[in-house]
């Protein structure tokens, strides 16, 4: 359904842009209907700026990025966009932000309407906004009529899945969406986006955080400084991890029955086998290699 | 996020239900005394300046009565030395400054605001061609210029001194406008109005003006006070318009024909004290507009 | 016993009332001993770290003592607390990276620090040089601009001049919420250090982060809405919670590993009271699957078994 193929971004930095920052090099990835693939990365590592890419809101400066089979970097003029966003969608980090904080927050979803749905009558477009609140389950009389500074992180995150939701979309581009949710509703967001991927959405889940990367996905891409270190089915990548990055990666995320020593011990008694990395044949590229089936191991960037 | 307990955010339930859509923004203007205070006064003046004239039977600069009266029933603020009434001056004054405040602070908010959208919104190329001409522009001796400019001029009107008040004034607002323009692109809720398959113009008026009409009335305020304020300079210099009455021009004949030293202080005080009511109201009101159009400022 | 706090409220002054964002709490913290803080945002545990070392404006010292070593803690009063801070109790902000001036190069501010405080920045220059080599800066970042280091290192920073008087009690406030999961490692394993070297006696870490503060901590202190929850030995308190909040927080944790085909993890429903008029009784009970009639009753913070205390009529 989503297929980038040897994406790369490159800003200009500096004055007159003499500099370069590679944001995103050489990424190639998929995400299929009912496919949660997760980027995680830590700061720095290109995940979000990916995420900007599928939505069109930056461009690449190299490679492709189709959906059903259009390549949406050739997407031109205001129509062929506005149909693109039926389809796809996505929901930011910080809820605050998203909502324009001189509106109430169901402006989100009149927006949706007068662009997408002109035609539909006032009893049916309620209809739908409840129906949509249902999914996410949120209490309309909590949320309708408010604003954003009135309801909490969560609420708020979850009005935002439900504008999404509005639109018959197949892909939903979720961009550290819990990060900034407390630990108790956390964990109904995640379950949310299950719920979602059941119905057959394709989501993109941007994360910074290992054990919620996991906990959705099918699939996980672990990004290093704008490249893909490893890439594989989540179960495999979290069991099996190939890539030093990785190991280094999942031996530093707090765990909650392990300690850093316990872990650290265990590492100790059993070693993971070395695996020999591909090598990038320039500063561009940055080749995967296929260690078992559907699981790639990437460049070693120091 | 925000860790104290109890902040606005973190109790949905406790907010009132919002009764009515529209007029909630009127229903917080008319409980705001810096707006109705400033704004009383402002429309007060603009009245005066509007329908005052008309009921006065005579010229401004005519002589018509006794030199040099103190405030009485017949000329309510008293006379120059010449026998001209100050009352008649002074309303005919008041309508001046309006128009050359409204004039002048207009030409400057229009071309400040076009340029400030257009360079923060777009960035780039652009932004760096108008930041030029702005910078440029701003570093001009704006009040050498136009001291240059309409000393040249032989008929020197209202307008002529508002519209060159107006073309270099603008310059800080636009990079005001600029820069808000530049953070406001940025954020999030832009991007999702993109997701909703908004156009870029209708992004720019729908999200990004109506965050910033609180700043937009700002400039457009402090720009017509500024106006005022530079009018009133030149005039008080003698270069204001050659064919009428401002108070700056009273407050100029006032100091050249020894108003001061005669004791005279229905003549300066009027004009002096007319245009730092008018410009001190204007930002009273500036300060009421923005805690209206901020709901969280409302609750605070 | 480093510090003991006896039924200490602070509230918040709003224009609309007073929120009670501290409502009756009372802990010991032993020497040595390093307490995780944690409980969602908004239960007050940003507020108590603040309450041991300064309130701000809006902060009103309502009740309660503050014992630290045997002294009493003059919170209320601003003036009295100002010699105590640096020499006896100091604080980690939570956005410690701007706290920093930009226009100061580190040194500077580092012997700014020490005069105010009455220390004469030479005399501590080695232990200066040799605690920032422990964290692993070089004393090269003394001559830096706050600019020119990255998230970790300025959090390091801050680290080193929070404890370069030998604090009795240090303060961290969400110290690594900001940071990578690898630098969060190496700053959460030197705080430990610190305390192993007696450079602080005891610590608070505030975080909302439980998996990692059970990576450091000694013991765990859960709040919920301005009160204690409960507090207990770290692995007491992730392998056997009492309390009912800690039990369903504690199972919303998704772990490195789980995924939801091994088994659907549930949030917990509802959304926690307000602090402006907060609710009789438990203020938990409105979520709780556990709550009967007696729970309209304030349930007091009782010691279960011997470190464990929970604030529940159900553990009692």
């Amino acid at each position: 359904m989503l297929e980038l193929s040897h994406v790369h971004k490159v800003y200009r930095v500096g004055a007159f842009g003499g500099g370069r920052l590679r944001a995103v090099r050489d990424v190639s990835l998929t995400v299929e209907p009912g496919e949660v693939v997760s980027l995680i990365g830590e700061s720095g590592s290109g995940k979000s700026t990916l995420g900007k890419m599928v939505l069109g809101l930056s461009r690449p400066t190299g490679g492709t990025i189709t959906f059903d089979g259009t390549d949406i970097t050739t997407i031109r003029g205001h129509a062929a966009r506005k149909e693109y966003y039926r389809r796809v969608q996505g929901v930011f980090q910080d809820p605050f932000s998203c909502f324009n904080p001189i509106f109430k927050a169901d402006r989100v979803f009149e927006m949706i309407r007068t662009s997408y749905f002109p035609g539909v009558s006032d009893a049916d477009w309620r209809d739908r906004v409840l129906a949509a609140l249902a999914t996410v389950r949120l209490d309309p009389g909590n949320v309708l009529g408010k604003y954003p500074h009135q309801l909490s992180g969560g609420q708020l995150q979850r009005v935002l899945i439900a504008r999404a939701l509005l639109l018959d979309i197949k892909l939903l581009v979720a961009d550290e969406i819990i990060s900034m949710l407390d630990a108790s509703t956390r964990i109904d967001v995640l379950n949310l986006l299950s719920d979602l991927k059941e119905r057959g959405l394709g989501i993109l889940f941007v994360t910074h955080d290992l054990s919620l990367g996991n906990y959705v996905s099918d699939k996980s891409v672990i990004l290093r400084k704008g490249a893909v270190a490893e890439m594989g089915p989540t179960l495999r990548v979290f069991e099996n991890p190939l890539h030093p990055y990785s190991r280094h990666l999942l031996s530093c995320v707090p765990q909650l029955h392990r300690t850093w020593a316990e872990v650290d011990a265990e590492l100790a008694a059993n070693p993971p086998e070395d695996v020999v990395l591909p090598v990038a044949a320039d500063e561009e590229s940055a080749p995967l290699l296929e260690v078992e089936e559907g699981h790639f191991v990437g460049i070693d960037q120091g | 996020m925000t860790n104290v307990a109890g902040a606005p955010g973190a109790q949905p339930a406790a907010e009132p239900a919002a009764p009515r859509k529209g007029s909630e923004t009127l229903h917080y203007a008319r409980r705001n005394p810096k707006l109705l205070i400033g704004l009383g006064i402002v429309l007060a003046f603009l009245l005066l300046g509007l329908i005052g004239p008309l009921f006065v039977d005579h010229g401004p600069n005519e002589y018509v009565g006794p030199q040099s009266q103190p405030p009485s029933g017949e000329f309510w603020l008293g006379t120059t030395s010449f026998g001209q009434d100050i009352w008649a001056q002074f309303v005919f004054g008041v309508r001046t400054t309006f128009l050359i405040g409204v004039f002048g602070g207009g030409v400057a908010f229009v071309i400040g605001t076009a340029v400030g959208f257009i360079a923060g919104y777009k960035g780039g190329i652009v932004d760096e061609i108008l930041n030029m001409l702005t910078n440029v522009v701003l570093v001009l001796p704006a009040m050498v210029v136009l001291i240059v400019a309409i000393a040249y001029l032989d008929a020197r009107g209202v307008f002529v001194q508002g519209l060159f008040i107006g073309l270099t004034s603008w310059p800080w607002a636009a990079r005001a406008v600029r820069s808000q323009a530049l953070s406001l692109a940025t954020r999030d809720y832009v991007d999702l109005a993109r997701l909703s398959g908004r156009r870029t113009g209708k992004i720019i008026t729908t999200e990004i003006a109506p965050n910033m009409s609180s700043y937009l009335v700002m400039s457009f305020i402090l720009l017509f006070g500024g106006a005022i304020l530079i009018a009133a300079g030149l005039d008080f210099i003698g270069l204001g318009p050659s064919d009428g009455v401002s108070l700056g021009l009273m407050l100029e004949s006032a100091v050249a024909w020894s108003a001061l030293q005669f004791g005279m202080w229905w003549w300066f005080v009027p004009p002096g004290l007319g245009i730092t009511v008018i410009v001190s109201s204007l930002y009273i009101l500036n300060v009421g507009l923005d805690e209206i159009f901020n709901p969280k400022l409302r609750e605070l | 016993m480093t510090l003991r706090v006896n039924d200490l409220k602070v509230y918040y002054q709003t224009l609309r009332g007073d929120v009670h964002a501290l409502d009756g709490v009372t802990f010991d913290l032993a020497d040595g001993e390093i307490m995780g803080l944690a409980g969602e945002s908004g239960c007050g545990k940003t507020t108590l770290g603040k309450s041991l070392i300064r309130l701000d404006s809006r902060m009103r010292h309502v009740g309660g003592t503050i014992d630290l070593d045997g002294k009493d803690v003059p919170i209320a009063d601003d003036d009295a607390m100002v010699p105590l801070r640096y020499h006896e109790i100091s604080l980690i902000p939570q956005y410690a990276m701007s706290a920093l001036n930009p226009t100061r190069k580190i040194g500077r501010m580092i012997n700014e620090l020490l005069r105010s405080r009455g220390v004469r920045p030479a005399d501590i220059s080695q232990e200066l040089t040799r605690r920032l080599e422990l964290v692993g800066l070089d004393a090269d970042v003394l001559n830096r601009f706050p600019i020119e280091l990255s998230g970790g290192m300025k959090q390091r920073v801050v680290m080193v001049m929070a404890t370069l008087l030998n604090p009795s009690l240090l303060i961290a406030d969400e110290v690594t919420s900001a940071l990578d999961v690898s630098t969060q490692r190496s700053v959460a394993e030197s705080l430990v250090e610190f305390r192993d070297r007696e450079y602080v006696k005891s610590m608070v870490f505030v975080t909302h982060d439980i998996s990692l503060v059970y990576q450091m901590a000694d013991t765990i202190m859960v709040m919920y809405a301005g009160r204690i929850a409960e507090k207990a030995p770290a692995k007491t308190i992730i392998n056997a919670p009492r309390h009912p909040y800690t039990q369903m927080l504690i199972s919303a944790l998704p772990e490195v590993g789980s995924t939801m085909e091994q088994g659907r993890l549930e949030g917990i429903p509802g959304t926690p009271p307000g602090l402006l008029n907060p609710p009789t009784g438990c203020r938990f009970k409105d979520r709780c699957p556990m709550a009967f009639s007696k729970c309209s009753e304030q349930p007091p913070l009782l010691e279960i078994e011997p470190g464990h205390w929970a604030a529940c009529w159900k553990t009692g």
